[in-house]
């Protein structure tokens, strides 16, 4: 199956900008589960300063900046992505390996291990409070299945969390999803990890997009129009696995994956600094197309 | 301790028992109990006029803690230094291996030397550095360490600093005072020089520069002077030729780091920081710091500015290490540590913890990263019960962040703490630089006493005593020579400069010079006012009565204090004046007021100290003392205020003078007299609308044309030249027009016609900038108008019109100019903005 996925970002300023910095973390990486075949990337104005390379955990990065006079800052990525069916017979053969036993086996030597390691710790924006740990708790029971208790932790999400884009934003701390229960996906995705580290468990954070068409006779998912988030467990031998809180569904064939990192900050879609003296307004447009 | 007999009794310890010791206190017996006190006012006093203060973190009042210098040294003898010296060496190079592997290969790591978690963990580690080599030798430049003796007379590190370790000038400018105040008790003692280490850094920066530049520019960045160090970073730019910038003073374009100066961009080569990593560059960092330089790490990934330390270096300042340090040397050196370290256990290996478990009540926890709001460390042997089943608890949720150190008992070191000889722990500091493929150390460092017995926790924010630390030298001819030491230091290169001086300078330096003669303004003013608005409460003449009232109104309206002495309560204020001018005078808060145009005057001169001689600087701490002291006498007579008032006057006017000596005549003169002549000018013209404008019985306008010519020091002038009464055409001619009179109007427009023509040019061609226009305006407008003209009395509104007029022009052009001057070159109008998606 294959897409076309186009996001815009277009900040319109009320004063003059004189400079910008920016990072964009918005070219989608090659998986085990996709190809990207092809990405245009059209900023205007044009940068005067352009810069691609792999952030450390693998992720494409274009570092842009733009040192004239400008009102109007606009960043359209378009990239076009095959997804190839996973192999499901492996998952079923590790999907009962206790979550008490990831902890063990990931402190065994190799490089996938090592590297899901350091996915454990909290970082400032998943930090668990006491309600985010006992929250935690009932799905971690003793001697379950590490995926089947995440299983059960992205249900309960869905179930338990109102989606509500205009309840938070980017800086609304977790405690205070919690406490709410509302949030968008990507505090879903951070509730979801802080659960799985108190447990001491490598988690990670999933940039991405969702396919929003939606299918005759079924409800339209939530995510429409914009990037989307998730998070991913990782069972050694076996790799990371996806979950969808926002959805409540093991993500396949029409989620796109951008890139990961331990939270947002690591993957941040686009992010700069300005100097101006006004303020700004913000579009972001993304269109999911498929193509077969 | 001292006996009566005026001799030492040494306690019987060890440390007394030494050589050195013995020379120094006999020195010191000969000093007598009494001189050693008065030694040690001096030195708080010459700290104190050298400008050595340790801030209180964000103190919006501004207050420095004074610096406090113990007159007993900490000394090392000749041996034990070189253990020490080769012990840091070796550290300081492990350290480099350390943090270069951590950011490279991750050797370390990957065969099994180092544990993953106490790298991966630690709030330090920044995956945005990784694969960034900078230039030069070494990647750690400067390696600092703190240590403490241990009763059988070892020494230990405590903590390894390499982000961007402080004390170093400290270290200097106690030597200084010691040389200074108390020479004596360097007799017979050889000890070490700390010139040729400030030699090297200067070296060790200059090496690591990226580019071929001949000369490379060094910047030291600041985050301001609310820094607790601030005071460290200007001596460093003073005494090493650097310019001192905060985050905003620079910029990243094209990939490469600029400095903003009056003439435009300077490209940056190195970048010596005194801000910690994370703070550095909100792009990809701290986000919402405002004290780094968006787009930083890029220009560092493109090879084009190298930082001391480098971004992410503090990942090293790591307590997790200290349990792998042997095996690490062995791996990279093949040695075994020549220092010491303290036994330690790291708790993310299981054994290791239940040992930590089992022995918490005799160790002490730290760990593996600071953060500001949380205790780094803890002394568990302190702790009761309860606590100790918290910590264990909080130990078991993340057992790979803490670490458990075994508890060392700390000898004691001689004291002279008020008035007595006491023990204290002392904990000292000494520093290592990159040099030529080694490291140099510090002969000396910068010791920190507490006399708390129980507790090893020593921290400036919390007060506590430093001292001058002496290294003994046994080699022949190196007998100590403060001079030749300081003439060393001072004997370096020194960039030119004038050729960039970087806005924020610029704009400083302007509001110096105009929050100085606001201050001698305001001063000047209130002084002449306090004198006749006592005269005049002794005789109730109407007359008097007016002309009080008259002034009084315009103290208001010229310091600019409103509503005081108009509005709802002016006639109760007027009746007893004396309340609301004590707080125009005194009150910090009241906007306008002179307490409040002095320290706005203190924190434009603290933003640049490193401009200011070291007797300018002695003027104004005098300055700022005795101020201090009229505040709190101020009910005892206005006579003592008045002639504290004189003391401000004499101190400003002694700072102007020093500049006009000791400041180059550069664009830093240009701005610095600039913003005084601006200020003149806005003064004069404020006081003649609150004095003069209006119509008045002609004895009340006699008095007080009286009291604006004497405060403007120009009575003297006025009755040389017309030898006539007073008279308001000659009165305006004197101060408006007279260009022979330095205090006069035109005078202080042709002075900032000539200063703003010198600036430099920003855009190219013969036409005139936009502020060049507005001071010829302004000057001609003074050369159009006649003093006849202005002292013609409109009888409809009862007020000389004209001049009203024609004032009220001068003063909006002049404001104009200011608003040109400063969108022109201090580009700090432009905020730093995150966009966030």
């Amino acid at each position: 199956m294959e897409y076309q996925v186009t996001h815009t970002t277009e900040y319109e300023y009320n004063n003059s900008v004189s400079l910008c910095h920016n990072m964009a973390k918005l070219l989608v990486r090659n998986t085990a589960t996709q190809l990207c075949k092809n990405t245009e990337i059209e900023i205007t104005p044009q940068p005067d300063i352009l810069r691609e390379y792999e952030d450390y955990f693998g992720n494409k990065v274009i570092y842009f900046a733009i040192q004239k006079e400008h009102r109007r800052l606009a960043v359209t990525v378009k990239s076009q992505v095959k997804k190839i069916v996973a192999d499901k017979a492996e998952l079923s053969f590790f999907a009962g390996t206790s979550w008490e036993q990831v902890k063990q086996q990931v402190l065994e030597p190799g490089e996938e291990n090592f590297n899901a390691r350091q996915y454990i710790s909290e970082t400032p924006v998943t930090a668990a409070n006491e309600d985010i740990a006992a929250y935690a708790a009932q799905f971690f029971t003793p001697g379950r299945p590490f995926l089947e208790a995440a299983n059960d932790l992205m249900q309960q999400i869905y179930l338990d969390f109102e989606f509500n884009p205009r309840f938070t934003t980017v800086a609304t701390p977790l405690t205070e999803v919690m406490k709410f229960r509302k949030g968008v996906c990507q505090d879903f995705a951070h509730l979801a990890i802080a659960c799985v580290r108190t447990m001491g468990l490598p988690v990670r954070y999933v940039s991405g997009y969702l396919e929003t068409v939606a299918p005759i006779g079924k409800p339209k998912l939530t995510g429409v129009d914009a990037s989307h988030a998730w998070f991913a467990v990782y069972v050694p031998q076996l790799g990371w696995i996806d979950f969808d809180p926002t959805n409540n569904m093991i993500p396949g064939m029409r989620h796109i994956t951008i890139g990961w990192g331990r939270d947002y900050t690591d993957i941040t879609p686009l992010k700069g600094v300005i100097l101006s003296s006004g303020h700004h307004q913000l579009r972001v447009l993304v269109d999911v197309k498929r193509l077969d | 301790m001292l006996s009566e007999t005026g001799q030492f009794i040494l306690p019987n310890h060890p440390f007394f028992l030494q050589q050195e010791w013995n020379t120094f206190f006999s020195s010191f017996s000969k000093l007598g109990n009494e001189e050693i006190a008065n030694r040690s006012q001096d030195i708080m006093r010459f700290l104190k006029e050298n400008g050595v203060t340790y801030q209180i973190y964000n103190d919006q009042t501004g207050l420095n803690r004074a610096w406090n210098l113990d007159i007993v040294p900490f000394i090392v003898d000749a041996n034990e230094w070189r253990l020490i010296e080769a012990g840091l060496q070796q550290r300081a190079t492990l350290f480099n291996l350390i943090l270069q592997d951590i950011y490279g290969q991750q050797r370390l790591i990957k065969d099994g030397i180092l544990p993953m978690e106490i790298v991966y963990n630690h709030n330090g580690f920044l995956r945005e550095c990784c694969g960034i080599q900078q230039a030069g030798h070494h990647q750690l430049v400067i390696y600092s360490a703190d240590m403490a003796r241990s009763k059988d007379g070892r020494i230990w590190i405590l903590n390894d600093r390499t982000q961007a370790p402080s004390g170093s000038g400290y270290a200097w400018e106690n030597r200084m005072a010691m040389a200074r105040i108390v020479p004596e008790l360097f007799n017979g003692q050889k000890v070490k020089r700390l010139s040729p280490f400030f030699h090297s850094m200067r070296q060790a920066l200059t090496q690591i520069a990226p580019s071929t530049a001949a000369t490379p520019r060094i910047v030291i960045l600041t985050p301001g002077p609310g820094n607790e160090t601030y005071f460290e970073h200007s001596f460093l730019s003073s005494h090493l030729g650097f310019t001192m910038v905060q985050g905003d003073d620079l910029m990243v374009k094209d990939n490469f780091v600029w400095l903003k100066t009056l003439g435009g961009l300077e490209k940056v080569d190195v970048i010596m920081r005194r801000v910690d990593d994370v703070y550095c560059d909100p792009l990809e960092l701290k986000e919402d710091s405002l004290l780094g330089v968006p787009g930083l790490l890029q220009a560092v990934r493109s090879g084009n500015v190298s930082i001391a330390n480098p971004l992410g270096s503090s990942v090293v300042e790591n307590p997790g290490l200290i349990p792998f340090l042997p095996a690490i040397a062995r791996y990279f050196l093949n040695e075994p540590l020549k220092l010491p370290t303290i036994a330690s256990w790291w708790c993310g290996q299981p054994q290791a913890l239940n040992y930590v478990l089992d022995n918490l009540s005799s160790l002490v926890i730290k760990r593996i990263f600071r953060e500001s709001d949380k205790r780094t460390s803890v002394d568990a042997t302190l702790l009761d019960h309860a606590a100790l089943q918290e910590l264990k608890e909080r130990i078991k949720t993340q057992p790979h962040l803490y670490v458990g150190q075994e508890k060392v008992d700390f000898s004691l070191s001689p004291s002279w703490v008020n008035g007595n000889l006491e023990s204290s722990h002392a904990l000292f500091r000494s520093f290592a630089v990159s040099d030529n493929g080694g490291y140099t150390i510090m002969n000396g460092g910068l010791t920190r006493t507490s006399l708390d017995k129980e507790n090893m926790i020593i921290s400036n924010q919390l007060g506590g005593f430093s001292k001058d630390t002496w290294i003994l030298s046994d080699e022949e001819n190196s007998v100590l020579h403060i001079k030749k030491d300081q003439d060393h230091l001072q004997d370096q290169p020194t960039h030119d400069k004038s050729d960039y001086l970087p806005s924020r300078t610029g704009e400083n330096l302007f509001w110096a010079g105009r929050y100085a003669e606001r201050v001698l303004g305001n001063a000047r003013f209130l002084r002449t006012v306090m004198q006749v608005v006592e005269e005049a409460n002794k005789a109730f003449i109407d007359n008097d009565l007016d002309l009080k009232k008259s002034l009084l109104t315009a103290v208001t309206a010229y310091t600019n204090t409103f509503p005081g002495f108009t509005g709802k309560e002016a006639r109760q204020k007027m009746e007893n004046p004396w309340k609301e001018l004590a707080d125009v005078l005194f009150d910090e808060k009241r906007v306008g007021g002179l307490s409040y145009n002095i320290s706005c005057f203190l924190r434009s001169l603290e933003a640049i100290r490193d401009h200011w001689s070291g007797d300018t600087w002695r003027v104004i701490k005098e300055m700022e003392e005795n101020w201090q002291r009229a505040k709190s006498v101020q009910n005892k007579g206005n006579y003592k205020i008045q002639s504290a008032l004189d003391g401000i006057i004499t101190s400003m006017m002694a700072f102007v003078s020093l500049n006009r000596e000791t400041i180059s005549r550069d664009r830093g003169w240009v701005l610095l007299d600039s913003g005084r002549k601006m200020e003149q000018s806005i003064l004069l013209v404020g006081m003649l609308r609150a004095t003069l404008t209006r119509k008045n019985a002609d004895a009340v306008e006699y008095l007080l044309q009286e009291v604006v010519l004497n405060s403007n020091e120009s009575m003297v002038n006025y009755r040389f030249k017309y030898k006539a009464h007073l008279q308001l055409p000659l009165v305006l001619d004197l101060l408006l027009f007279d260009p022979n009179n330095p205090r006069s109007l035109l005078y202080q427009v042709e002075k900032m016609k000539a200063y703003l023509s010198a600036l430099p040019k920003i855009q190219n061609g013969h036409s005139l900038s936009e502020h060049e226009r507005l001071v010829l305006e302004v000057f001609t407008k003074i050369k159009l108008s006649g003093k006849d003209e202005l002292s013609v009395v409109d009888e409809a509104t009862q007020s000389y019109k004209n001049l009203d007029n024609f004032l009220t022009e001068i003063n909006a052009l002049i404001y104009n100019i200011y608003n040109v001057v400063s969108s022109t070159y201090f580009k700090h109008a432009q905020t730093q903005q995150q966009l966030f998606r």
